[in-house]
């Protein structure tokens, strides 16, 4: 009686982790940087290169940094709603202006609308190597200790701030 | 109308299965004569609606029905007409259809070829898959309606996805589901036996030709979508340990396991518990296999859309089947008393040991298929498992597992000593291994995989030649062998085949990568292929670009091989068509791939293959599902219909 139990123990084992797999999606590629400090930097600002920018300045703030570029195409796609949502002033919109020509970037932001409330230049995309951006569009939260608690790989859509961004923000706002 | 016709068909059939599936169980457990009685009509009501359904929605293909959402997914009025009827179970909603229908066909053939069964032993094995059939159809209902229809009828469809716009769409998914949905018979017979507490050697017999139908079917199944993924994904490849792959490998190895243990459980009345186990266990990884492809949760080239809706529900049903089953397994294996003795050097140890071998081969590939979702569960970060691991966990399995299979059909029944067994098999190891040595350096080049490979080939070849021979040679005996003797060694061979396929592609497989212009050559495998042109021609909903090839060796031309890559209107990934020359002994593949612009003109990026025995792979599919058949037919499966003949024609008398 006991060992024809074994099968059935067995099976409901995996049951369970089915049914935790359900709750997955396969798809989702996770940072290693998630919960880890982000890394520290200080680089020139788009708008007043005379000026530096030190990502140490943002601790005690929940803020978003975001990747682009103005060769970048889904960056363009992702932009109306970074716009719309710069305007409720939920959180600061840090840009790195990555991999880009200075002049090139404040162009597109002029033309498109400037959401952020500074932009940082990497022209040699060194800041990009030290957060693992591998493509542009990608944002990262960070919290107010200066850790990373959540990326979004490719352009930040409404369903992503409604349901992932936003409720973490105002978590750790509080 | 035609549409709801098909929609209230599968309503009014999950009725049907309700009643028809209690009755017949409960029935049977109380004995009730009157409820028995509807299991067969039951069934074949069932069968009857589910078909209606089926045309139904074939229908709608055919016409062009684009006001269902199912058909506007799959269809497009351009799709030549073939391809919408195989667009038919082209999606998810079809894909269950079929699996239904399937389903239901395997109940009407029980309910046909049960004569000799006793009613009351029908009647449950009906039952039950009344009820696994009452699954599939809420399944259907609740989550995956096909013929849910649009508010805005659109003017055409979204056309089926172009990588099923290919001969294999119309056979490979019905002959893989004929074998994956068969899997529920022998299952359904475990489950009666258990109800009845009778594992008998009775039982076994009579689940063992449904075994063999659906293990023939599930071998062909999967023999044809590895042709299919050849020629049609353009890299050469024909087997790529993908989650949804090993969905269908897994019940192969358990049924497999299966169809062995039921012969020793019909010969010699043992290892009845361990043969119901596989039994349920070769449907369960049916029931796997089937949420693993269509809830999502495994990344997959097999991508299809994922619903959670949908997951939670096959999860839940596969809970209660599998759950409810194993349980049953618990309450009543305990009482079941094993059979006659066996010593260590017998069949039965050689069969024991072949089934633990396929048995643990195939937790290993599950282990592999899962491991990434358990992984992920225990928040232990994402990975996936590929092709080394399935390599270098499968084979060392497999290898003894071929080594005994021959000794085990050499070995007697109850007790045989090894010195017999040495000398009838001695001769054979030796000649196996001087064969298997020598023939690489044949073919040009030596290596210790290609000789083991070739070896084992030899082995099970000569293994079955010598013993065909025995037979044959004393004309007494050669009437007297049952057809399924004759089946078991075509089988056996068929692995062989198998084998010295697999090695020889893997041993003497090259391959090359390389941009050709109009006018270019290359060799590979001592054929030499020369670029002669490149034209565009339509399609009925393509266009291709059509290349020439002029395939040659030593300066002979064999022929111009017309290799293609598609664009179709309804989607921006272009398909390969290779094109393939294949022999006996070898093929030879170019596919074409990126147009490649710049430097010096226009220029293809271009795949050549030669892959030596490439095509054994699939004649040893065949091989084993002819063994397979043969075994199936054999007369003593009928025989009780006979002597009940017999009596009758005495009574006539």
């Amino acid at each position: 009686m006991k060992k024809a139990l074994i099968p059935l123990g067995i099976f409901i084992v995996l049951v369970v982790f089915l049914a935790i797999a359900l709750t997955r999606d396969p798809r989702e590629i996770p940072s290693p940087l998630i919960g880890k400090a982000a890394p520290l930097f200080s680089a020139p600002i788009l708008h007043t290169p005379q000026q530096q920018f030190n990502s140490k300045d943002m601790l005690g703030k929940v803020w978003l940094l975001n990747t682009w570029a103005s060769w970048c195409v889904a960056c363009r796609q992702e932009h109306p709603i970074l716009v719309e949502f710069a305007k409720t002033k939920t959180l600061p919109v840090i840009g790195l202006d990555y991999k880009d020509k200075d002049a090139d970037g404040l162009k597109w932001l002029d033309r498109l609308g400037n959401p952020y409330d500074l932009s940082v230049v990497d022209r040699d995309g060194r800041i990009g190597i030290d957060f693992g951006v591998y493509g542009v569009p990608e944002s990262f939260l960070i919290d107010k200790a200066g850790v990373i608690r959540y990326k979004q790989i490719g352009p930040i859509t409404e369903e992503a701030l409604r349901d992932k961004i936003l409720p973490l923000v105002r978590e750790l706002q509080k | 109308m035609i549409p709801e016709l098909g929609h209230f068909s599968l309503i009014l059939a999950l009725f049907v299965a309700l009643a028809m599936g209690t009755l017949s169980v409960v029935g049977g457990q109380q004995g009730r004569a009157d409820w028995m009685a509807l299991a067969r009509p039951g069934a074949q009501a069932l069968w009857l609606l589910t078909a209606i359904s089926f045309l139904c929605l074939a229908y709608a293909f055919y016409s062009n029905d684009f006001s269902v959402l199912y058909v506007t997914q799959h269809s497009n009025s351009k799709l030549p007409g073939i391809y919408r009827f195989a667009a038919v179970w082209g999606g998810h909603e079809g894909s269950l259809l079929l699996w239904l229908l399937m389903l239901c066909s395997w109940m009407m053939a029980v309910s046909l070829f049960s004569r000799q069964l006793p009613d009351v032993m029908v009647s449950r094995v009906l039952g039950v898959l009344g009820l696994v059939a009452v699954g599939f159809l809420l399944f259907m209902l609740i989550t995956s309606n096909p013929f849910a229809r649009l508010m805005n009828i659109p003017e055409n469809g979204q056309d089926l996805n172009p990588m099923l716009q290919d001969p294999g769409l119309v056979f490979h998914p019905p002959m893989l589901y004929m074998g994956y949905v068969g899997m529920a018979v022998p299952f359904a017979f475990a489950i009666a036996a258990l109800l009845n507490g009778r594992l008998d050697a009775a039982w076994a017999r009579w689940s063992r030709p449904w075994a063999t139908a659906a293990w023939i079917c599930l071998t062909i199944g999967i023999g044809m979508g590895s042709e299919w993924a050849y020629y049609v994904l353009g890299w050469g490849g024909w087997w790529f340990w993908d989650p949804v792959e090993n969905a269908s490998f897994l019940p192969w190895l358990v049924g497999t396991a299966l169809i062995h243990s039921l012969a020793v459980t019909e010969k010699r009345g043992l290892f009845r518990n361990w043969t119901i186990m596989l039994a349920i266990i070769a449907f369960a990884l049916s029931l796997l296999g089937t949420f693993l492809v269509r809830s999502g949760v495994l990344t997959s080239v097999h991508a299809f859309a994922t619903d959670p809706k949908r997951g939670v529900f096959i999860l839940l049903f596969l809970a209660v089947v599998v759950g409810g089953s194993l349980t049953l397994f618990a309450l009543r294996a305990s009482k079941v008393q094993s059979g006659g003795k066996f010593t260590l050097v017998s069949r039965e140890t050689f069969l024991l040991v072949n089934n633990v071998l396929l048995t643990t081969a195939a937790a290993a590939v599950l282990l592999g298929t899962l491991y990434p979702l358990i992984v992920d569960a225990l928040n232990l970060g994402k990975l996936s498992v590929g092709p080394p691991y399935f390599e270098t966990v499968f084979v060392p399995i497999m290898v003894p597992a071929l080594l005994l299979m021959v000794i085990g059909s050499y070995a007697r029944w109850k007790t045989d000593s090894v010195a017999a067994l040495t000398k009838n098999l001695l001769p054979v190891a030796i000649v196996s291994v001087l064969l298997g040595c020598t023939a690489p350096l044949l073919a040009g080049a030596w290596s210790a995989m290609v000789a083991l490979g070739l070896t084992l080939a030899f082995w099970i070849i000569l293994g079955s030649a010598v013993q065909i021979y025995r037979q044959i040679k004393n004309s007494a005996n050669w009437k007297s062998t049952p057809i399924s003797i004759w089946g078991m060694h075509m089988a056996h061979v068929g692995i062989a085949v198998f084998v010295i396929g697999i090695t020889m592609v893997k041993g003497y497989e090259t391959e090359k990568d390389v941009r050709m212009a109009v006018g270019d050559t290359v060799s590979v495998g001592g054929y030499t292929f020369r670029m002669t042109g490149i034209r565009a021609e339509p399609g009925p909903n393509y266009t291709a670009e059509v290349g020439d090839v002029e395939l040659s060796k030593d300066g002979k031309l064999l022929r111009v091989m017309h290799p293609e890559k598609r664009t179709y209107f309804s989607s921006s990934m272009p398909m390969t068509q290779a094109a393939i020359d294949t022999t006996l002994t070898r093929d030879v593949y170019v596919s074409l791939g990126e147009r490649l612009e710049g430097g010096d003109g226009t220029a293809w990026a271009v795949r050549v293959y030669h892959k030596p025995f490439v095509t054994w792979i699939w004649a040893g599919c065949l091989f084993m599902a002819l063994g397979g058949a043969m075994a199936a037919l054999d007369k003593r499966y009928r025989r009780k219909v006979a002597a009940n003949t017999v009596r009758l024609k005495g009574l006539a008398a």
